[in-house]
């Protein structure tokens, strides 16, 4: 089987995976990096979003070995020493989750929009937020919850 | 998924033979059409050659006369992109409505343009602008390369390297799109070109085509009112879950002229 090397959350990890191995599987499955979830596993709802190299993408459809050698994060690596990142904060501060499947993706979604647009505004946030689906909260809290969280970044 | 051997190309010529090598090995770009494909079963490919590391297929140039777009250059490169916003604003913005964020930032020119799903929005500006597309073997006019659903005038083994869009004076691109995906149920792209006025429809049909009536209408006159009367025969029209035939042919004309409005 291959090997694939690559930084994960700021560590150097190596796994063997199969050829047709996802990014997901090997998160989840081999890392134990479960907080990214597979929502549709047909690339439409975002909750497998991670970032490689600071772009926010599908680890549904992406392959493991695509990664080879770039610079991943997770939800898992959003915290230092034990505290949440602010946009982490503004979710659990303005009621942004109900049941939580979606939030992983939401909230790697919502920290590569707000650095790629500073402070959005609503109508940023929501054209921004397309490719990641939440079936309980209508959307509103997570919108509130990324322009503060956007704001707290920013601050 | 079926499993596969997957490889990594250095340089066109690797990624080239790689592909011809392998009794049935396909190009991978973004992987946004084909892994999904792949995890319907609906292809089987024994090899998987990624384009990624390929340094020459990244990038845009930008001159007097148009853009050229490397065919691995992203949707998200190209809608952000200084040159293209500035020489052919309409191909910025229609990047930017490519599917959402996150799709945009994998998904490529040349997988979309090699894919041709008759909903996919880089053909109607292809053959709308008159781009021609390059590839390892040739060069091959944009009116000439899609050929039908799904199909195109590649060979197999038939690698794009890149794509010219020639400037236009206006060009405008207008999607009535699926809300759930974003694809196409219609997107016309027109403009206004030193070689005449075109009109391109994509996503109302199995594939990409011109509508010759409108543009004769706009090269005499270049404004929405000059083409409100002109219908689109709903005849090989796509019905589907999202819009029948019927509706898709309105839509044509709404769409078009909408498009003349933005230019
Ligand atoms: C949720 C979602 C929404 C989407 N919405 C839209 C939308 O609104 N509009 C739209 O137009 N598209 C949309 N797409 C499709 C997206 O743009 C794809 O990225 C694109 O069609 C394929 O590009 P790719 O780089 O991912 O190619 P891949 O999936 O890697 O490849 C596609 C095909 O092209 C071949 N190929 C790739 N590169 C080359 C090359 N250089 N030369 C020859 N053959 C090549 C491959 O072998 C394969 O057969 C969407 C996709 C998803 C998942
Ligand atoms: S699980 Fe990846 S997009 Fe839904
Ligand atoms: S909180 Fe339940 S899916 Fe979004």
């Amino acid at each position: 089987m291959p090997t694939v090397s690559l930084t994960v959350n700021g560590k150097v990890v190596s796994a063997e995976v199969e050829n047709r191995t996802l990014l997901v599987q090997l998160l989840r499955e081999k890392l134990g990096l479960t907080g990214t979830h597979v929502g549709c596993d047909t690339s439409q709802c975002g909750a497998c979003v991670v970032h490689i190299n600071g772009d926010a993408v599908k680890s549904c459809t992406t392959l493991a070995l695509q990664v080879e050698g770039t610079d991943v994060t997770t939800i898992e690596g959003l915290a230092t020493n034990g505290e949440l990142h602010p946009m982490q904060e503004a979710f659990r501060d303005n009621h942004a989750l109900q049941c939580g499947f979606c939030t992983p993706g939401m909230v790697m979604a919502a920290i590569d929009l707000v650095n790629k647009n500073p402070n959005p505004d609503e109508q940023t946030v929501r054209r921004e937020l397309e490719g990641n689906l939440c079936r309980c909260t209508g959307y509103h809290n997570i919108v509130k919850a990324i322009i503060a969280g956007g704001q707290a970044m920013g601050g | 998924m079926y499993d596969f051997t997957y490889h990594r190309a250095s340089d066109v010529a690797d990624a080239v033979s790689k592909v011809r090598d392998t009794g049935e090995g396909q190009f991978l770009a973004g992987g946004h059409t084909l892994i999904p494909t792949l995890k319907l079963r609906l292809a089987k490919p024994s090899d998987l050659v990624d384009l990624q590391g390929i340094a020459n297929l990244q990038g845009i140039s930008a001159s007097d006369d148009g853009v050229t777009v490397k065919a691995m250059t992203t949707h998200a490169t190209v809608a952000e992109s200084k040159d293209v916003q500035d020489t052919i604003p309409a191909l910025a913005s229609l990047a930017s409505g490519i599917g959402d964020p996150h799709v945009r930032a994998r998904g490529t020119i040349g997988g979309s343009i090699a894919n041709n799903d008759p909903a996919a929005d880089y053909p109607a500006a292809v053959v709308g602008l008159g781009a021609t597309v390059k590839t390892d073997q040739r060069d091959i006019a944009g009116d000439d390369f899609f050929t039908g659903m799904f199909e195109t005038a590649l060979s197999d083994g038939e690698l794009i390297t890149e794509v010219s869009f020639p400037k236009a004076n206006k060009a405008a691109y207008y999607k009535f799109k699926n809300p759930a995906s974003r694809f196409a149920i219609v997107g016309v792209f027109v403009a206004q070109t030193g070689g005449g006025v075109r009109v391109t429809v994509t996503g109302a049909a199995p594939c990409v085509f011109r509508v010759s009536e409108m543009e004769e209408a706009l090269a005499s006159s270049f404004s929405s009112d000059a083409i409100k009367d002109i219908k689109i025969p709903e005849d090989g029209l796509n019905s589907d879950i999202h819009a029948q035939a019927d509706y898709r042919a309105h839509l044509v004309n709404v769409c078009a002229r909408r498009a003349v409005d933005a230019c």
